[in-house]
């Protein structure tokens, strides 16, 4: 779990897009629910703070077209579903574009808080709450597509620490979708999976979540289910400096992007017997504000070569930060959520991280750093890496368009 | 006249699918309005159009059917690329608690300035004799012939869907179901 700086220094899109908008060319009882919505959200807002008026976010819509895929660049969502999916023995390139413009359709319709084509639920679909659907290409996929693949998009190396399980790795196809509203998230993935159901099977689904919206300011960087604030140290979308570390340049994925999807179990029950001087040790900052244990802010830059009176660095040898920087040549975005699920047997806890990062190049990027966390990170005794997928994501698509045009059409 | 039943419990709801909140739908053509709409062809346009996936058999298509003219127009009659032959139906109660599918003699008429919504349950294009399997993701081209004889031409997408499975009173004939 490399650090990071905030993915969401409330940048990104946070358009309120009114819902009465889009109601108002519909007919009949959708559009009267969507005034009820939307007189209920004018209603709350009138009456209470502008603070509290931010967290009506249900109408609130991500533009779905444009040169990026959504989901991404996207301040994240309190929720999210990752779901890999195998693609079907009898689904060929012709199946894939196919299957790809139907789910681009419904993806396009449902993050704008309209149903989907045939959607039997139509009423759920009427709040986005800045649905964000992604879609990424495993090697399967490209293969299946008769494409050239970039070379890093292939499982991982195999590294000491992994105890990876088939039933979070591996996937042909990616779908993500995130909202900060649960509801919405449970609709879309049955949309989206219904419409898939003739091409692919689901492989292993991954929810998350983080903080609901408006529990604390928008921005604010994620902490872990450790208790640690985790990616502080982050490319900021829209800037130059975030599509150099994330985009891709060449072929079809270009504008696209690389995304590592590791599932690391945390054992809870051990970094309870942890106090609170060794756990800020473990990764180098402290649990307070997330700052590096040699400065007082959480952006503060770390001073690796400080020691303490006994003359030992303040940030250990094995602090997970100091091992994830290595010397900073190697960068990558990373956009994570927790799991926490029922625990099996005596246990109390089932939880850890989805942890999610992109990069234009992963083999360039990510693995020099995982390699390094595999040689040495006290933290590894408190993480677990129990599944590891790696995808393409593609560009995005214009209106009329649908994702993975490039590689399909 | 062929009379259809509802093989589910018979609701018909108010509320169309998806083509109650229409956004600009991808398959759709628009007719050539240079010279201002005229016949009912090009008064009439067709959003949120899809077609239902089924291997065999019928199948239905659905959307939401919108004369943007200044006269009623009347929608006698529809072909497909992927039927044989097609019918107007219409959804109606049989008295006895059921909804009954039927052709609807003298066809669907557009009110000027209003629309017509075709849902699963209601109001739809029956297509017939299929003449190859419609595949989730196709492009099936529909078109529409008014009673002035002008027609209207539009594409919609198959997909998979497991309601409309209207079946003939006393026939085992069904519109492609899952069952």
């Amino acid at each position: 779990m490399p650090q990071a700086r905030d993915a969401g220094s409330g940048r990104g899109v946070n358009r309120r897009q009114l819902l009465l908008g889009g109601a108002a060319a519909g007919l009949g009882a959708a559009a009267a629910i969507g005034a009820d919505f939307a007189l209920a959200s004018r209603d709350r807002a009138s009456s209470t703070s502008a603070a509290d008026a931010d967290a009506i976010t249900r109408s609130d819509a991500v533009p779905f077209h444009g040169p990026h895929q959504a989901g991404v660049a996207t301040v994240p969502q309190a929720h999210t579903a990752f779901i890999g999916l195998d693609l079907a023995p009898s689904t060929s390139r012709d199946g894939l574009r196919r299957m790809m413009r139907i789910l681009t359709d419904d993806a396009a319709r449902l993050t704008q808080g309209v149903a989907a084509l045939a959607d039997s639920e139509p009423e759920l679909a009427i709040a986005p709450a800045r649905l964000t659907v992604t879609f990424g290409f495993g090697p399967g996929l490209v293969a299946r597509a008769g494409g050239t693949a970039p070379g890093w998009l292939a499982p991982l190396p195999v590294f000491s620490i992994d105890q990876l399980e088939d039933a979070w790795s591996g996937g042909d196809l990616l779908i993500e979708i995130a909202s900060d509203d649960p509801v919405t998230v449970a609709h879309t993935a049955r949309m989206l999976l219904k419409d898939a159901r003739h091409f692919a099977t689901v492989r292993w689904r991954q929810d998350g979540f983080r903080r609901a919206r408006g529990t604390e300011r928008s921005g604010t960087t994620m902490r872990n289910l450790f208790g640690q604030v985790d990616g502080t140290v982050n490319p900021v979308p829209g800037t130059e400096d975030f599509d150099s570390v994330v985009w891709a340049t060449d072929g079809w994925l270009a504008g696209g992007t690389g995304l590592v999807i590791r599932r690391i179990r945390m054992t809870l029950d051990t970094w309870d017997e942890l106090d609170r001087v060794g756990r800020e040790a473990s990764i180098g900052r402290t649990l307070s504000n997330g700052a590096p244990l040699t400065g007082a802010n959480e952006t503060d830059e770390p001073d690796f070569a400080a020691t303490g009176t006994a003359g030992f660095p303040v940030i250990p040898d094995f602090a997970h930060m100091r091992r994830a920087r290595g010397d900073g040549t190697e960068r990558i975005y990373r956009r994570s959520y927790n799991y926490d699920l029922p625990p099996s047997g005596d246990g109390i806890s089932e939880s850890g991280l989805i942890f999610a990062s992109y990069q234009a190049d992963v083999t360039a990027q990510f693995v020099p750093i995982q390699r390094r966390l595999d040689e040495l990170d006290l933290l590894n005794q408190w993480t677990i890496p129990i599944g590891s997928a790696v995808f393409a994501i593609p560009p995005g698509c214009e209106s009329g368009g649908y994702i993975g045009e490039g590689l399909l059409k | 006249m062929n009379t259809l039943t509802v093989r589910r419990p018979a609701v018909v709801f108010a509320l169309a699918a998806a083509a109650a909140l229409a956004l600009a739908g991808c398959a759709t053509t628009t007719p050539d309005q240079a010279a201002g709409p005229t016949t009912a062809g090009q008064s009439v346009t067709i959003t949120d159009a899809w077609v239902k996936a089924t291997d065999e058999g019928m199948s239905a298509a659905f959307g939401e059917l919108a004369n943007n003219g200044d006269a009623d127009v009347t929608l006698v009659s529809a072909t497909s690329t992927a039927s044989t032959s097609m019918q107007l139906h219409e959804t109606v109660d049989n008295g006895s608690g059921s909804m009954v599918m039927q052709e609807k003699d003298g066809g669907f008429t557009i009110p000027a300035g209003g629309a017509l919504t075709l849902e699963p349950g209601g109001n739809h294009l029956m297509l017939m004799g299929l003449t190859a399997p419609i595949v989730a993701g196709d492009e099936i081209e529909f078109t529409l012939t008014f009673s002035d004889g002008s027609d209207y031409t539009f594409t919609a997408p198959a997909k998979d869907y497991s309601g409309a499975n209207e079946t003939y009173t006393g026939d085992d004939m069904n519109m492609g179901g899952d069952d």
